[in-house]
């Protein structure tokens, strides 16, 4: 019992990761590096809120006074203002050649000041947004028959547990997986995108437009990001954005994304398994181990480290995108 | 062949303009949440070199000399050090350490002693992700950010757990009084200046100027200046040259996170006098700003950290004057950091193309 | 610019034959640097035309105008007599054009079939346009001989293969008139031999051919009328079976040269360098190098002759201390050097080694340095250029400098500049200068003319040979068999990792050197 809460709360954790190592993968097969998932991610997180917010505020209190779609509303927004950001990423990346590593952390700045900013200036309470109820949020879905088989020994509690009751961006980022497959390996725009992400040039002679399947790619991944964004704010017990809430999730997603070989089956591994991580951290806030006790800052740390650990190349040599990171330029 | 820009447009033109475009759209995000830009500059500069600001202007900036000078030097080596942040903040670490072991009998030792332990701890806190991007390819960007992390989580531990003074705050016990250095009022009040008495400014700021010389003279007059200079240029022809990239990847690393440790003789030993949480306050990523902004040269990363310090003041009395958080200098940061950095050629290529145009009309 | 179908195709009905391509007054400059002058030029439908010439005389440049991957500034492109716009690739393609270029525009990790049909999917899903691939390159391998497993991962293929999947990405386009550029350059004797078959079954069927190449022979064996560029300008074009090898040369050089080295027989000394059974597993546990032995004497140059890729550059690069051996030894003047991953290039310069490497642009210099900080590069820590303190003794570096550009006749003059500014040669000349001036025993050589012009050529050799006369020894590894066998006092042929064979300059040619660079045996052959 104890397992399937962990788990549950496993599969809660790694959906932003999933959908944000997805967003990578889609820039990263392309090309294009992206240290700027943690930023459109973030802000993705606090245009969902913020949108949301307002949206189902009386109108009284100077909200819109809706009473329903106020979180697909914000949800929208949050993909809106996201694909914004990846638009200025591509623009400096992919237009202007500049360097990929430097403009995502810029857009990690970006992001981190603006949402405080905006923020305080719109809600007065110190860069939060106030707290999300009912159709502000995503709330939990009890698939079909959930209920009715709880009582079937193992299987009944798998699916009524930990199958059952999500919100619809978790089925959403699970969803995600093997449509990013079938993209991948099954179209034409997948077999592009990989190309462009291996050798541009060749893409490039065989009378495709480089520029406009990176930005393409770009695109995606700002979408998923501001999606990622939306299930912080809008779809875990949050219930609204506060300061900083992605916490390294978009570069714990990257880390993933190397882990997983930049294979969309990988990344579901990998998000599944640091959402596991984190989950135990949360659960045991300290670890008495007889001898001595494993402190509740190790615990919270453990994703960094483990994150360092795989970066290291211990589980695996993964080999990357052959021209990623590298602008594409017509030789002489 | 294609060098079109005289060295005075490519070393000033083009980062004053980039950087008037990055405060051009700062501006514009402040007349967004519905403030007045102009009004914003004019608190922002009274802000910072107030007789009271001053201090606090001279204090920002030997932090972001000492964070910019880390970034600038590994960014040479083509290495992005993002771990300002945490190896300043083991660079406290270290200045705690060794400040309570002893009874300081002169604070010119205390500030040797400190300067040394912050150097290695925050060069240790750097080798790590050095040696893991040398020796296994770990892309050093995620790992010195989760370093980072790391090091908040480690920091929090010792102040609530080892290192941590009797009573309920986070924080370890005063260091010992011969361990206090003197501020700058103490100093210019020698020469009969007078400073403001609570401005946290120190003679720390000593120690980054010298630090700023330290760096010119290794990098352009050193053959290890030298042997990173070219591994930064190009990893193959280092290779070929009898460059060891796991010595010079590890040697620049260290230096860079000694560096940003450096930090922690302002702020520990200089201002706190104790080691408290979050002593770095973000200054490990205004180094990355800064380092772009100012080329990478020490003469740069002076002026820009300058600037920055004028920002991080005058950006302080932004709250209290007109309500704008000071998360608007993150803005400004950002801002900077994408136009002198990943947008440079929005100037650059126009400028070029002017100057193009123009040589050849001489010509 | 749209391209009539009927004109394209294996039309013989197409009663007036308008030419396929015809170029007028196409001009195109980088910068200051004019590629292309008013070049005029006619391709007849149905043949195989040449264009020769030196390295940067504009050919490349030439055929990227026609493949639309650059734009030129001035000039009228017919294709099949129609005014044809070409402002990308698309539109070159379109136009019934397909290029080979010198180097593949291949996705490594993709298959055969994938590379193929990107670019030219019938729709959306791939599996469609993969069926249909698969069936026309059956079709095309049976029609012009050129068999490829659609399945394979391209970067596992050779590079002949490779070549083929280029030929057939271009005919799956429906391509008339086919571009290469430069095909031979990686290919064995035998391979190029099967590309030339090829090229004459594209011929029989109709399509038009533009081979581009520096190697009048092959001129001479396959095609039917060829033009001569030089420094951007088409200087002729005749019929091939109304010219002849030197005529062509002469016209590629516009002065009579002598492809003859001026040098006295050589007097080998004592052994310098000693390989015995050097073997090299690269990190992807490809076998680079299988037991390889050989002796360099002093006084003499040992020339390494091979395909690219056959083992060459690895040996250079394990004698230069960039990466290690696996197995055997190898004795500088009797005494063992190391060959472990702790090697170190600086370790090779201290025991007499200099190094003049293959790629110049990757490492033979940094080309963001200036000349000053160049020419002491790998030398750097010698005492001359150490000061206390770990300084670095910026006015010997300074004059050492001036010294070298003066010695070396380096153009231009000024210690300032950075290395990106000079021209081919003269960079050459920067690298060339540094390592024989550390008067090494031994001076490993690699492509020491890639990318140089004529004049600086002859220079070179000269300070080769100068090296030589001087009792040092030299390992001189080329792809350019002229050079090796102009240069060599004794020549060992590579092929797969192994030596296949060694011949002496004056008892051997380039046929013979060319069937041991195939792996094949002409003893047994004959």
């Amino acid at each position: 019992m104890e397992l399937l809460q962990l788990m549950d709360s496993a599969v809660r954790l790694a959906t932003p990761l999933l959908l944000a190592a997805l967003a990578g993968l889609y820039s990263e097969r392309s090309g294009i590096f992206d240290i700027g998932l943690e930023g459109k991610m973030l802000m993705g997180a606090f245009v969902a809120g913020a949108f949301s917010a307002v949206a189902g505020m009386p109108v009284a209190d100077g909200g819109w006074g809706w009473t329903h779609g106020m979180a697909w509303f914000g949800l929208f927004m949050a993909i809106i203002v996201s694909v914004m950001l990846s638009l200025i990423h591509g623009f400096a990346s992919i237009t202007l050649r500049g360097n990929q590593l430097i403009s995502g952390v810029a857009i990690n700045f970006f992001a981190a000041g603006t949402t405080v900013l905006v923020g305080q200036e719109w809600f007065h309470s110190g860069g939060m947004t106030p707290t999300l109820k009912d159709n502000q949020r995503f709330e939990p879905i009890t698939l079909p028959f959930a209920d009715a088989v709880k009582d079937v020994p193992v299987l009944g509690p798998i699916y009524s547990d930990l199958i059952s009751g999500h919100n619809i961006i978790v089925y959403i980022a699970l969803a995600a997986v093997p449509v990013t497959w079938w993209i991948l390996f099954r179209t034409r725009f997948g077999l592009r995108l990989r190309a462009v992400g291996e050798n541009p040039a060749a893409v490039d002679t065989a009378g495709i437009s480089v520029i406009k399947q990176r930005y393409a790619a770009v695109i995606i991944a700002g979408v998923l990001c501001g999606v990622a964004g939306a299930y912080l704010s809008l779809g875990t017990s949050a219930a609204g954005f506060v300061k900083d809430m992605s916490a390294g999730k978009g570069f714990i997603a990257l880390a993933a994304l190397i882990f997983a070989k930049w294979q969309p089956r990988g990344v579901l591994m990998a998000a599944l398994l640091f959402g596991f991580l984190e989950a135990i951290g949360n659960k045991y806030q300290s670890v008495d181990l007889g001898l001595f006790v494993i402190p509740v800052q190790f615990m919270q740390a453990l994703p960094y480290i483990l994150t360092v650990v795989i970066l290291a190349g211990f589980i695996g040599k993964a080999v990357p995108p052959a021209a990623g990171g590298e602008p594409y330029v017509k030789e002489r | 062949m294609n060098k079109t820009l005289p060295k005075w447009a490519d070393v000033l033109l083009i980062p004053l303009l980039n950087l008037f475009l990055a405060l051009f759209i700062s501006g514009l995000v402040v007349l967004f949440i519905g403030k007045d830009p102009i009004e914003a500059v004019k608190v922002m500069i009274q802000g910072a070199f107030g007789k009271y600001g001053i201090g606090y202007t001279l204090y920002y900036t030997t932090n972001f000399i000492f964070t910019g000078l880390a970034v600038a030097v590994a960014f040479h080596a083509r290495l992005f050090n993002i771990g300002g942040e945490g190896q300043a903040g083991l660079g406290g670490v270290g200045v705690a350490l060794i400040l309570m072991s002893f009874n300081w009998p002169h604070w010119t030792i205390a500030i040797l002693a400190a300067s040394i332990a912050a150097f290695v701890f925050g060069a240790a806190w750097a080798a790590i992700p050095a040696y893991l991007q040398a020796k296994r390819g770990s892309h050093i960007v995620i790992t010195t950010i989760m370093f980072n992390l790391i090091g908040s989580a480690l920091i929090n531990y010792l102040l609530v757990g080892p290192m941590k003074a009797p009573g309920m705050a986070p924080e370890t016990p005063h260091f010992p009084p011969g361990a206090s250095i003197p501020t700058l009022h103490d100093f210019f009040g020698l020469f009969g200046i007078a400073f403001d008495k609570n401005s946290p400014a120190n003679i720390s700021i000593f120690i980054a100027l010298a630090a700023l010389v330290f760096v010119y003279i290794l990098i352009w007059k050193t053959r290890i200046g030298y042997e990173i200079r070219a591994f930064g240029h190009s990893e193959k022809a280092a290779v070929y040259a009898g460059i060891s990239p796991l010595k010079i990847t590890m040697i620049a690393m260290l230096i860079s996170g000694g560096l940003a440790g450096l930090l922690a003789v302002n702020t520990v030993q200089g201002e706190a006098e104790r080691l408290i949480l979050d002593t770095v306050q973000g200054a490990g990523f205004v180094g990355i700003a800064v380092s772009l902004m100012g080329r990478n040269h020490p003469i740069g990363v002076l002026l820009a950290a300058f600037l920055f310090g004028i920002l991080y003041q005058g950006g302080g009395e932004l709250s209290f004057a007109m309500g704008i958080p000071r998360e608007m200098i993150v803005v400004i940061q950002a801002l900077v950091i994408m136009f002198t950095g990943s947008l440079e050629n929005i100037v650059r290529i126009p400028v070029e193309r002017l100057f193009a145009r123009f040589g050849k009309g001489e010509a | 610019m749209t391209v009539e179908t009927q004109n394209r195709g294996r039309s013989e009905t197409a009663a007036p034959v308008a030419p396929a391509i015809e170029l007028i007054g196409v001009s195109k400059s980088f910068g200051p640097v004019q590629a292309n002058k008013d070049i005029s030029m006619t391709v007849a439908r149905g043949a195989i035309h040449g264009i020769v010439g030196e390295n940067g005389a504009g050919k490349s440049t030439l055929m990227s105008i026609l493949y639309g991957f650059y734009k030129a500034d001035a000039g009228v492109i017919k294709i099949n007599g129609i005014e044809t716009e070409i402002t990308d690739s698309h539109a070159a393609i379109a136009a019934g054009i397909g290029m080979v270029h010198q180097h593949f525009m291949l996705v490594e990790p993709f298959t055969v079939l994938e590379n193929v049909i990107m670019g030219a999917e019938d729709g959306p899903l791939l599996r469609p346009s993969l069926a249909k691939a698969r069936k026309v390159l059956t079709q095309l391998a049976k029609e012009y001989e050129l068999e490829v497993d659609p399945d394979a991962i391209v970067g596992d293929l050779s590079v002949g293969f490779q070549q083929r999947v280029e030929i057939l990405k271009a005919l799956y386009r429906e391509a008339d008139i086919l571009i290469l550029d430069e095909p031979t350059g990686v290919l064995t004797p035998a391979e190029a031999d099967h590309l030339f078959r090829i090229l004459e079954n594209l011929k029989a069927q109709g399509k038009t051919i533009v081979l581009i190449t520096h190697k009048l022979r092959e001129i001479m064996a396959v095609t039917d009328t060829v033009s001569v560029m030089r420094r951007g300008e088409m200087t002729a074009t005749v019929k091939t079976a109304d010219t002849s090898p030197s005529e062509l040369a002469d016209l590629m050089v516009g002065r009579h040269v002598l492809l003859e080295v001026d040098k006295q027989p050589a007097n080998p000394g004592e052994v310098f360098l000693e390989v015995k059974n050097l073997s090299a597993i690269d990190h992807q546990g490809v076998e680079k190098l299988k037991n390889i032995s050989f002796n360099l004497r002093a006084g003499e140059i040992l020339g390494v002759a091979g395909v690219a890729g056959n083992g060459q550059s690895d040996l250079l690069e394990i004698l230069g201390g960039i990466s290690p051996a696996t197995n055997g030894e190898v004795l500088v003047k009797g005494d063992p050097i190391d060959l472990s991953r702790k090697a170190s290039a600086a370790h090779r310069r201290d025991r007499g080694i200099g190094h003049v490497p293959e790629d110049r642009h990757q490492r033979g210099l940094v080309m963001a340095f200036q000349t000053w900080e160049n020419t002491p590069f790998g030398y750097h820590n010698r005492p001359q250029f150490r000061k206390p303190m770990g300084l670095a003794n910026q006015k010997a570096m300074l004059d050492d400098a001036k010294a070298k550009i003066e010695k070396f006749d380096i153009r231009p003059t000024s210690p300032f500049l950075p290395a990106s500014s000079y021209s081919g040669g003269n960079q050459q000349k920067i690298v060339i200068a540094r390592e024989i001036d550390a008067n090494p025993d031994i001076l490993l050589v690699g492509q020491p003319t890639r990318g140089v012009d004529i004049g600086a050529i002859e220079f070179i050799h000269k300070q080769i040979i100068g090296l030589r006369d001087a009792g040092k020894a030299v390992l001189l590894v080329s792809v350019e068999l002229d050079e090796i066998l102009a240069l060599s006092d004794r020549i060992i042929v590579m092929f797969d990792g192994t030596i296949q064979g060694e011949r002496r300059p004056d008892e051997t040619n380039e046929q013979e050197l060319g069937m041991l660079m195939a792996g094949m045996n002409p003893e047994e052959a004959q």
